[in-house]
Order: structure tokens, then sequence, then C-alpha cells
């Protein structure tokens, strides 16, 4: 174990940095800028069109490639100059260079010449032992002084592994060569173990998948920090031209060797099936073939490649309200959150209306209206409402196209959620967006200053936006309410490849109803009184109608905190505050403090919300509100999400951030009014309000510290939990070691959901089921309920999610706080140490300090006790669906899938818990236990999980991870603050002793966490910020 | 922590050949390498202030450039620093002696553009040793002056290595965008000859700084590694970056994290930013280098940002209160000044940090990501 944690990640770097974690996803390498591998590329290269070759390594980057694989290895064309020449202008393009480079190449000289060009760390692909020990360690070692890591190929003297014997042998050599006499670091080698076709019709190939599954295996249990990697394509080489077979191949074996460890390799994300959609039968007959589980499975799998076919869906409905005028069918539409005839009722409105804008301010808002209207009224329910505002989104996508100009150039990738998606052209956005924030952040002297007298409504009230995006072009500065754009010096902020001329750009303005008003330089820098009257005056003389637009009332900015992964209760906030006409940018999951600071500024919004669910997230929230005041920011902070808290709040981040005002925010539905409060005209007496109401917390808060009363750690030691030990009541498992459960049937795991918790999520309150027949909610919940189950069957029935766990039973004792897990049955050597938290609160007499360690007998006993782990996820894959809602506008089916799959990862946990009460550990052979009994926790034993109340420390979960092999079993991961990936996962321990039982820690005390921290081996400061919220001091 | 960075810390100056051997070659320091190492776990080592601003202080005329040395030059001198080592080597060591006075543990050499590359606008590439070579030797002299009179407080020399004026992954012609105007292996070799020369000449540490480039940096590391390996002893290394704009990117478009990665292979005394921003706009790139680099952390930054001449306006108070803000979240082991900072900054700033204590090297957060 030490020889793993104390080599690093593997990191390399383009302009931005890549790091590679045991337990990040995969590695994905572009390759499609390899002449060996793209013809087409090869022609480019050849006629020297290195402008389109420069496109193909774009799309490689947009398509996702994490490195970009470059290899210029052929006979007609200078390789060494056509790479240095590609190299040097791929660092010219900012969007292609951030990503690392791996230089490929198998002449020496090619790559020492590519080394030479790159200022990131990146990768040779590849060195190996062919031609001898000698060259491979000069090579490796100029490698590492130009500063890069390294593939190393599965060859030496005697020619390429072809066997597992092979590939572990040459493996080991290398690696034993470059780590002691090179001084390689080694978690920058990076092996190759030769991926070869399978299914060629000779017998000698048949294991080639397995031998490259089981070598990358070897390598990452034998070769402390090395990586494997791969190029994929090969394996399918025999199905060239059946592409069905080939993607399917593709991704099964992937699916696997990323399974056995593979962590990086080589592969075309458009010859790549989703595993979960292989059909069912495609998907035996590869697996037989990649796995060689049957002689005959080549033949099969050729025979089968050409018989499948796809399938189709169905759908009913009534169809009454169609009658209707176009602008209540739109309002029902609305109301009733059918997106069904949306496109064709907004075509209608639109020919009506005399710009497709009015379709939006009239007909569109006046639905909306009516739905935040129910909403407040407690009429409507949250799950009704994210439904109307996935029409709402739908209407807009489909009216945007008419509200900028025709035929714009193709490859733009109009995905949803576009901030600022009301004036700006989809296509155009992405590219425009970051000029404008290069712009926004260095503005001219000129601009500077008007902008600093139109800011925050210093102008009559008028909310004045600069460097908006309107359509395709860039505005100086834009009042969206009155649609006046201002012009300085007349200059044009455009992308070089955009054309249009003034006059174009002015007329398609005015087209839109923006009236342009233009100053020069001189006019702004020396009269600015004259400026701002001048202004003012064409405001006047414009005065527009009223009527609000969304994203007229504020720009919110929400953001899960860095380290957190879990973005429900965002996102619900998000479309909540959309349909009531704020403008929100989303900057999704993990984003990091300067990034949060840096959009709200570039954006300049008026409001920023945070949430987390895991408690590290609590001290980066406290660390942005720092930040915040640190850079002089004044907006509202929000704070939200299920670690949060109003105490917390008011005692940890509103003092840190004075300036403006920290407020917590218990759920969605309250959201809107926070918000309102705070940018409305009431501010004043709100914020008042919540300041009054934090301190007295914080009072209340000392006071109860105060009040309450300790025991020191010695005390509540000699107060433990006291279990007459016996022999009988320690089971000895069935099965010790680890257990898999990989690729669980969903269909197993419905039975156990608590559905409880999934209302919660929807905002309806109420215990399942009685919340179906509740007075109030019920009505929702059955709906809600209905659309769940309806997903549910299709999650199942077309595996959307994969559901994947592990198990570990080990033999263990307590000692003292600590619980020794050994590794087998001597009890001689420590696998690994567990360690536990024991409560410091004064308990009345006869009531015992607990420590999950009391649950386990004493190594003094004598006795054999066992302790076990377990990780499971069912969010595996979600992400394909999850991006097909997102383009289709559909946050209400999005928010949906990631609560159910939330619901089957606990439901999974019950699952399992309950297979190893009755099987694995077996100490319940005969248990008969209801899913009501199981959600009351009647079962013997417990599973606590790190990071919750009995044991708050997540610390403790990557070597639970490790124990478990849960990365490469499961396919989960851990973020920097330990959260779990997939975010629909568990993890826990499992405690069997008949009297173990569920408690919360509370608050300790500092002699505990020293304590504690020499066990852990860790600092004092850095135990006390993973537990800060379990302190009893500050 | 990496086996194969950090080497020992012995105090051996013997000529250990290349092994070829276990583990790798990573011959030991040579010189005061390790008593460096330990004065900066103990404490915040101050480096020292502006040389040009201090040398703009003195009205001086080409013939001061000139001296003796280069009277027969063929272009004019005025301007080119680094040549005052040889023809004013009392205006330079006067300087040192401001900054040691002031409290600084660590002075720069006067050879900011000693490379034959820089020196070739001047057509004196083939001074470039001699440059080097007496910038060394007067700061060493003055070092070993208050050394020998405060041996509590040792005080080191850095040899100042630029970043010369070419870049090696940037073209100088919009136009043509393929193009560069120096090549590694230009610069590897010039590179090489200074450091050659400023080991010579007595220096206890390498400073390879205001890196715009990394590219040229990591051509910089190259050679200075492959020097070392032939001489078989090293120095300890610094390298300091420079960010250029708001966006907090380095010149040649990398982020603070991508920077670090990217000079990460050679094992570094300490790594860092100087220049281009002031103290306040340095923060958030050191709070990036503070959590990830398992190095020590620098910074010599500007007194704020030139004014509308050219000139820095930040006192040393305002400069030393900025600083102190990342005293006080522990981001920095060493910190001076750069443009336009005075003896007097130095002194500010080194009041200010003997309060503190220095950034702690290995970090819990880092130990966590290596273990999962």
């Amino acid at each position: 174990m030490s020889d793993i944690s104390n080599i690093p990640p593997l990191q390399l770097s383009g302009l931005e940095p890549l790091t590679i974690f045991p337990g990040s996803n995969f590695i994905n390498v572009g390759e499609r800028t390899n002449v060996t591998g793209s013809r087409m590329f090869l022609r480019l290269i050849k006629e020297d069109k290195f402008d389109e070759a420069l496109a193909v390594a774009r799309d490689q980057v947009e398509g996702g490639a994490q490195v970009l694989d470059v290899n210029m290895d052929e006979g007609m064309i200078d390789g060494k100059e056509a790479m240095v020449k590609f190299l040097n202008l791929l660092a010219a393009e900012p969007d292609i260079s951030r990503i690392p480079i791996m230089i490929d190449s198998s002449k020496w000289e090619i790559i020492e010449a590519g080394l030479q060009c790159v200022q990131g760390k990146s990768v040779v692909n590849s060195i190996s032992l062919k031609e001898g020990e000698a060259q491979f360690i000069d090579h490796a070692r100029k490698i590492k002084r130009y500063g890069a890591a390294t593939v190393v190929m599965a060859f030496d003297e005697d020619g390429q592994a072809d066997s597992y014997e092979r590939r572990i042998e040459i493996c080991k050599r290398s690696y034993d060569v470059l780590v002691d006499k090179v001084g390689f670091p080694p978690q920058d080698i990076i092996f190759d173990p030769n991926i070869f076709p399978v299914a060629t019709g000779m017998e000698e190939h048949n294991n080639n998948a397995l031998d490259f599954f089981r070598a990358t295996k070897w390598i990452k249990e034998n070769l402390p920090g090395a990586k494997v990697s791969g190029g994929v394509s090969n394996v399918s080489f025999s199905f060239r031209g059946n592409d069905p077979v080939r993607e399917a191949m593709h991704s099964a074996f992937l699916y696997h060797a990323i399974q056995h460890g593979m962590d990086m390799g080589i592969v075309n994300p458009t010859m790549l099936e989703v595993y979960d959609e292989i059909p069912k039968e495609l998907l035996v007959k590869v697996e037989d073939v990649l796995l060689n589980r049957n002689e005959n499975a080549t033949e099969a799998l050729l025979e089968f490649a050409q018989t499948f076919v796809g399938t189709t869906k169905e759908r009913v409905e009534d169809l009454a309200w169609r009658d209707a005028p176009v602008e209540e069918r739109l309002s029902h539409a609305l109301v009733k959150g059918l997106t069904d005839y949306i496109e064709v009722d907004v075509e209608e409105a639109r020919l009506k209306a005399e710009k497709p804008l009015h379709v939006i301010e009239g007909p569109l808002m006046a639905g909306m209206n009516i739905v935040g209207d129910l909403f407040g009224a407690g009429k409507m329910f949250l799950p009704q409402v994210v439904k109307s505002a996935r029409v709402m989104k739908k209407a807009v996508a489909y009216l945007l196209p008419y509200m900028s100009p025709p035929d714009p150039p193709k490859g733009g990738d109009s995905e949803s959620e576009r901030p600022g998606y009301m004036t700006a052209d989809p296509v155009y956005y992405e590219k425009i967006k970051e000029y404008v924030k290069k712009h926004r952040s260095n503005p001219t002297a000129a601009e500077d200053a008007l902008w600093q007298s139109l800011r925050d409504k210093q102008l009559g009230g008028h909310k004045f936006r600069r460097q908006h995006i309107i359509g395709k072009y860039i505005a100086d500065f834009v009042c969206l309410q009155e649609k006046l754009v201002i012009e300085i010096d007349g200059l044009i902020h455009q992308l070089p490849d955009v054309h249009d001329n003034d006059i174009a750009r002015e007329r398609w303005l005015k087209e839109q109803g923006f009236e342009v008003i233009r100053f020069t330089n001189e006019e702004v820098l020396g009269d600015i009184d004259e400026v701002r009257y001048k202004i003012q005056r064409k405001i006047k003389a414009t005065d527009s109608s009223p009527s609000g637009r969304s994203g007229g009332a504020g720009k919110v900015l929400l953001a899960t905190v860095k380290g957190d992964v879990h973005d429900i209760g965002k996102n619900i906030v998000g479309v909540v505050l959309a349909c009531n006409n704020y403008e929100v940018i989303d900057l999704g999951v993990m984003v990091p403090a300067e990034k949060i600071l840096r959009e709200a500024k570039a954006q300049n919004v008026d409001v920023i919300g945070l949430s987390g669910l895991i408690t590290p997230s609590l001290d980066e929230m406290v660390h942005l509100a720092k930040e915040m005041e640190h850079d002089g920011f004044d907006i509202p902070l929000l704070i939200g999400g299920a670690t949060t808290s109003r105490v917390h709040t008011a005692v940890k981040i509103e003092e840190k951030y004075k300036r403006g005002q920290a407020v917590h925010v218990l759920d969605a539905s309250r959201a809107v009014t926070v918000v309102e409060s705070l940018l409305g005209s009431r501010k004043e007496a709100f914020v008042a309000n919540i300041k009054e109401e934090y301190a007295n917390m914080r009072e209340m808060h000392a006071r109860k510290r105060a009040d309450k009363e300790v025991v020191t750690l010695a005390e509540a030691r000699a107060n433990k939990f006291q279990i007459e030990w016996k022999a009988e009541d320690l089971a000895k498992p069935n099965k010790l070691g680890i257990t898999e459960f990989k690729d669980f049937p969903l269909s197993e795991l419905i039975e156990y959901i608590d559905w409880t918790p999934f209302f919660q999520t929807w905002e309806l309150a109420g215990r399942y089921p009685k919340i179906l027949e509740d007075e109030v909610v019920g009505e929702a919940a059955t709906k809600v309920f209905a659309d769940a189950q309806t997903m549910l069957k299709k999650i199942v029935s077309e595996k959307w999610l994969t559901a994947s766990g592990v198990v570990g039973i080990w033999p263990a004792n307590a000692n003292g706080d600590d619980l020794e897990l050994y590794t087998d049955e001597s009890r001689k050597a420590v696998l690994s140490t567990v360690h536990s938290l024991r409560q410091q609160s004064k308990k009345a007499s006869n009531v015992a300090n607990l420590a999950l360690s009391d649950f386990v007998a004493p190594k003094e006993t004598g006795l054999q006790d066992y302790m076990g782990g377990f990780a499971v996820t069912a969010g595996l894959g979600i992400e394909t669906k999850l991006e097909e809602f997102a383009k289709d506008h559909d946050d209400y089916s999005s928010i949906m899938l990631k609560a159910l799959a939330d619901r089957l990862a606990e439901a999974f946990a019950e699952k399992l818990h309950s297979i190893v009460r009755k099987e694995t550990w077996g100490y319940e052979p005969n248990e008969t236990l209801s899913n009501e009994e199981l959600i009351r926790e009647k079962y013997r034993g417990i599973r606590p999980a790190p990071g919750y109340p009995a044991c708050p420390d997540h610390t403790e979960k990557p070597e639970l991870f490790r124990l478990l092999s849960a990365n490469s079993i499961t396919g989960m991961s851990l973020t920097e603050s330990l959260a779990m990936m997939p975010a629909a996962s568990v993890s826990g321990f499992y405690f069997a002793h008949p009297q173990s039982k569920y408690f919360g820690l509370g608050k300790i005390e500092k002699d505990q966490v020293e304590d504690y921290a020499v066990r852990k081996g860790m600092e004092v400061r850095e135990i006390e910020k993973w537990l800060s919220s379990n302190l009893n001091y500050d | 922590m990496s086996a194969t960075t950090n080497g020992s810390a012995e105090n051996s100056i013997g000529k250990t050949p290349p092994s070829g051997g276990q583990g790798g070659y990573s011959p030991p320091f040579g010189g005061r390498g390790g008593l460096l190492e330990q004065a900066i776990k103990e404490r915040i080592l101050v480096l020292d202030g502006a040389m040009g601003t201090m040398i703009q202080g003195h009205t001086l005329t080409e013939e001061d450039f000139r001296g003796e040395y280069f009277k027969d030059a063929k272009k004019p001198l005025k301007g080119n620093n680094d040549l005052l080592s040889i023809t004013r080597p009392d205006i330079i060591k006067d300087i040192h002696r401001q900054y040691y006075e002031a409290g600084a543990d660590i002075a720069e050499t006067n050879t900011f553009s000693g490379t034959t590359i820089a020196q070739a606008d001047y057509g004196l590439e083939a001074a470039v040793y001699d440059i080097n070579y007496q910038s060394a030797k007067i700061a060493r002299e003055v070092a070993d002056e208050f050394t020998s009179k405060e041996p509590n407080k040792p005080r080191f020399v850095a040899g100042s290595i630029g970043p010369t004026n070419r870049t090696a992954s940037l073209s100088p012609d919009v136009n043509d965008p393929g193009f560069r105007g120096v090549t590694f292996d230009e610069l590897r070799i010039a590179y090489r000859e200074q450091a050659q020369a400023l080991i010579d000449g007595g220096v206890d540490i390498l400073l390879v700084e205001t890196v715009f480039d990394t590219l040229n940096a990591k051509a910089a590391l190259f050679a200075i590694d492959e020097l070392f390996e032939e001489l078989g002893y090293r120095l300890p290394i610094m390298v300091s970056g420079t960010i250029t704009d708001a966006s907090g990117r380095t010149l040649s478009g990398q982020t603070a994290e991508a920077f670090l990665i990217s000079v990460s292979h050679i094992p570094l005394l300490s790594v860092g930013f100087n220049c281009a921003l002031g103290a306040s706009q340095l923060r958030p790139h050191l709070q990036v280098l503070a959590k990830n680099s398992r190095f020590a952390v620098s910074a010599h930054p500007n007194a704020g940002l030139p004014n509308e001449f050219g000139e820095y306006d930040e006192t040393p108070k305002m400069m030393a209160t900025q600083i102190e803000e990342f005293l006080k979240e522990n981001l920095v082991n060493v910190i001076g000044g750069c443009c336009g900072t005075t003896p007097p900054h130095i002194k500010a700033i080194a009041d200010v940090a003997a309060k503190y204590k220095p950034r702690q090297i290995s970090d819990f957060r880092h130990q966590i990501s290596e273990a999962l």
C-alpha cells in the first residue's frame, strides 16, 4: 500500500493541466491526426494543407479528446519536418493546444524533434527494448530531461509480446530498467501491452484480447504507478467494412479493458457504440469472442453480424385541447408541460406575430406567468414547473433561428441551456463568448469610463450590460429592456470570420427592434454627462413596452462547488429561477472558486448561488465567501444543498463575507422569493432581517456549545459500549475477500427502492405510499410517481444505467478505537486499518459513548471477528441519456433520471446488504424481511457510510476504495473532496454483531482530533478541515 | 512524495561521476545547497529587489557602460545593464550590499540578459562568459562579506537566467504562425554557456526567471541538467514564471497549474512567479502553486503595475501590506521584489516576512490525491 500511495498521479499539460488519478475516468486519446491511421489526414499533409489538418485536430478536441496523438510516419513525407511544422502550428491554436500532445513515431529523431516544440508535458509514443537496453536507457533519459511521460511498447530484442507471459515479462523488465537505472518517475510510464485482432480464424489469436486484459490487470497490480494504454481499433481488424460489429467490439473491449485497469487509449469516438446499447444478442456473441468463451465464437459472430436490426417506439393521447386558439394552446402546453405540439403552435404564433420576439414576450410569457402564479400559490408543484420550463425552452429554441440571420456556418453545435440564449445566436454564442469575456476584462479607457457610469442601474434605473452578444454581433453596451444598443467609436468587435459591415449590422439590429446610438472615444472621455443625457433622451424616445423578458429580472450564477458532483437540487433551482424571468448561468459541477469568481465578474451577475452535498463542500463555500470579500464583490451569495444549513451559513459563512449578504436557501421553492427580495426594493428590510436572524443563531450556537457538557476522550473511552463477547455471536463468513457484483440486474433492485426520499427531491412532503393520497400534494405526487414508473421501465428494458458493486469481508479485530483488518485468518499481517471516532457528549448513566470499533471483538479477547465494506453505483452510463435530454431541452427528464439513479443506488446498497447477510457473510441465512422493514432497519448488523453521521470522516474512503478495488471493479472514483462518481453511488462498512447499531457521532473535542490525527498519520489542521462540522471548538 | 525528486540534501561537494547504476542519475548538491535547503524549511527567505530600477538611480553615460573592456565595441551599449558588472562593479556591488543590508537572504546576479541570444543585439556574444563570471564573482564577494559578519544568517547568490528576447513556442510573425525566431537547441546552447559561467563565478543557486514561454524554460532546464550531469554535482534551481495578463496565463498561454506541471520534471528548489502583475493580482496564481507544488513556492512581484510614465508607484508599505496577505495564507517560502522595488521595499517585505511561518512543503490534500 505504501508503495502506491507514495506515487503522485500522472500529470500532463498543454495550456491547461491534465491530472490522471488512479480513480480517474478513461482518458481518450484523439487519433485522427495520425497519418498511419487516417487516409484523409495523410492526404492533407501530403498536399501541404495544414489549415485543414488543424481543423482535424480541432474536431478531435471538440469531440472530447483529452490528449492529441500526432503521427507523421509515412514514407512519402519528411516526417520530421511535418511533425515540427504541425506542432508549431498547433501551438498557435489555443483551443487545440490546451490539451497535451502525444508525440507518436517509431523514429527517435522525429520524437526528439517533436519534444523540442512543445511547452507542456507531453507523452512520447513510444519506446521499447526492441533495439536493446542501452538505446532504451538513452532515450528514456532524454525523455525525462525533456519533461515528458512515455508509452512503452511490450517489445524486446526477441520481438513483440504476443502472449500473457511475454507481455508481463517485458513490461516488468522495462519498468525495472526505467525506475532503477534511469530514475524515471513510475507514474510517467504508460505501457502498451499490444492489442491484437481477434476472430481472425486462426486459433492462436483467440486469446489475444483476453491476454491483453490479464496483462493489464497484472501491470496495474505489480508495477506501482504504471498506466496502461493501447490502440483499440486493432482488435476488430478482421471485421473491416462491418462498422456495427466493429463499434460493438470496440465498446465491449474497452468495457472489459477498463475493468481490468486500462487507463487511456486511442479510440475513435465515432467508431464506438455505447456499451449498454449494444443489442443483447450481439453483445453476447462479441464477448464470447473477446473472452474466448467458446470455440465456435468466431463463426457465430460472423453469422450473426449480418442479421440484427433496430427497434421503434409508439405513443397515444387525448387531443381535445387542440381546438382552442393558438394563444390558449400555448398556455395550455406550458401549464400542462406538454411538448408534443409546441413547435407547430409556436410556428403558427410566429406567422401571426409581427416579430418572432413578440411570441416570447406575448403568449409564451403570459403562459409562464400563469405557471409562476400557480406555483407561488402552491397550486402547482415542482415537477410540474420543471416540465413547464422544458416547454418554454423548446419554444424559445424553435424561435431562435428566426431571430438571427439565416444560414449560419456549419459545424456549430447548438446545444441547449446556453446562458444568454435570449439574444445570442446559439451557433455563434460559443465562438463569441470567449472573445467577449476577454474583452470585458480589457476594456478601452472610453468603454471603462462609460461602464462606470452605466453599471448598477445608475442611469435612470435602467439595467445596462456590456459586451453583450446579440445574434452574431457583440454590442458594446445594451439595455435589453429598452432595446437600446450603445457603440463607442464605431468599433465593431466581430470575429475575423464575420465580415458583415456596419450597415448590415445596424440594419439587422434594427430589424430585431434595437435602436443603435454611437459615440466617439473623445465624446465619452471628454464630456460623459452629455453622453449620459443623450442616452437618456434616446430611451425616452424609444420608450418600449414595460413587459418583462426572460433574463430581465437579473442574472444568477449557479455552481456545484469544487470536488462535489451532486446537482439535482441546483438544477431545480436553476429551472425555477428561469421560469421566473431570471437569466441563469449554470457552471455545472466541480467548479473551482476561481472560475466562479471569474465568470461572475465577466458576466456581471447579480447573484451567486453555491450548491454542495458532501461536508468538504462546506469548506469550499467558506473559501469562496472569503474570496468574494477579498475581491471586492458585494452581490448576494446563496448557499444551498444537503449538508448546508442556516446555522453553518450564519456561523461560518456570513461573517466571512461582510460586503455582501450570504443567505441560506432551504429548498428550490424558496429560491425565487429570496432572490426577489435580495434584488428588489425590499432588499434593505430583508437583509436587515437576515442579519438579525443570523446574529441570533450565532449567539444560540455559542451558548449551546457552552451549555453542552462534554467528556474527555479518556472518559469517553472508559464509557465505551460494552458487549459481552461470545464466539457464537461472531459468524464466520462463507466467503472472505472480495466479491464482485458487476452489471447487477436493475430489475431486481426496484422492489428495494425507498420512495420517500424521491418525493423529497421533488419537494413534495409526505411518506410514501400515503403521499399519493395526500390532500394537497397527492395529485402532483401521483403524477410524478407515474412518470417515474414509466422511466424506470425504460431504464431497465433499454439499459440506460448499469449497476455495479463490490463487497469485501475481512478478518478483523478492534484495537482501541481502530479496527485492524488482516490479510488472512492467521491474523498476523495487518491488511489495513479503519479509524473510528467516538462520541464525546456527556451521556446519561447507562448510556455509552459509542464508536464503530465497539462493534468488533477487541484483539485482546482472542476471538475471531470480521468486518466488511462495500461500494455500489447505479449511475454508470447516465451521461448518454443526460446529454440526450439536454439536447432536447428536457430538464424534467434529466432531474427525474438523476433522482431515480440515486434511488437505485440506495436500493442496490439495500439489496447487497441483504445478499451479504443471507449468503456472502451468511449470518442470517433465513431472513425474510419486507421492504418496509428493511427501510426501518430491522435487520441484524449495520452499514454506516463514511461521510455520514456514524463516521463523518470522508478521508476513510480512499482506503476503502483501494481495499475493494472499487475503481477497477465498479468504475467508481473519488473527487478531490472525496465525493463519489458517478453521483448515484453508495459506499460503507459492514458490521454484523447483533448489538451493533446506527448512531450519530455528534461534536468532538480537540483531544480526540489530536489523537485521531496521530492514528491516521495526518496533520491536525487537515483533520480539522475534513471534520469541521463535528468540531466542538473553533 | 516521488522517489525521483528532491534527492537528499547532503552537503557533499565531491565530484561524483554519474553512476548509471541504482536509482538513476541524480548528483549531490555542490556548494551551499544543503545549507539553503535547510534554511528554506525554517523560515521565509527573502530575495532582493530590482536591479534595473537601482541602476537607473545613477546617471550613467555610454562611457560608463563601455569602460576599458568594451571600448572598441561597434554598437552603442548604453542600457545594456549586465555590462556594468565588468565596467562599474562598484555600482553593482553597492546595490547588492544595500539589498543584503535591507534583509535579503538571496541576491540575484546582474545577468538577466547574459545569454548569447540577448547579447546578439549588441554584438557582444563573445563577452557572455565574462559577464556572467564577473557578475557572479562580485555578488559572491558581497555575500561572503555579509556572511562572515553574520554567520547565523548566511547570504546566498542566485545566478539570474533571464528569458532571452526570443520565444520558442510563439511566432514573431502574425502571418506565419508556424515560424519560430529561435530553436530549442539554440536556446539550450546559450543557456548552457550562461549557467556554466555563473557556476564558475561561484553562485549558489540558478534562477530561471521571468519565464514567459515555458519552452524557453524547458530548454534552460535541459541545459542545466546536462551540465550538472557532467559536473557531477548540482546546485539548487529556482524557476519563476510570469503571468502577463488578467486572464491568469503566461504569455505562451499556460495556466499556473499547467506551467507547474511543465517544469516539474527536474528537481527544483522552488517554483514561483515574478514581474508583470503586482502583488495583489499574483495571489490567486500563488494559491494554485501553493496547493499543487511539491517544491517550495516563490514570489517576487513588481511594485504594482506601471503608471502611464512606466514608473511603479507602490510604496514599501503598500507592497508589504499586500504581501502580508499571502504570508497569512502560508502561500510562499521565498519572497522578494521585481521591477520598481528598492531596498526600502525589501526591508518592509523582510520585516513582515519575519513574522510568518513558511508554507509547509508537503500538503495533505496532495497526499490524499496521491492516495486515490
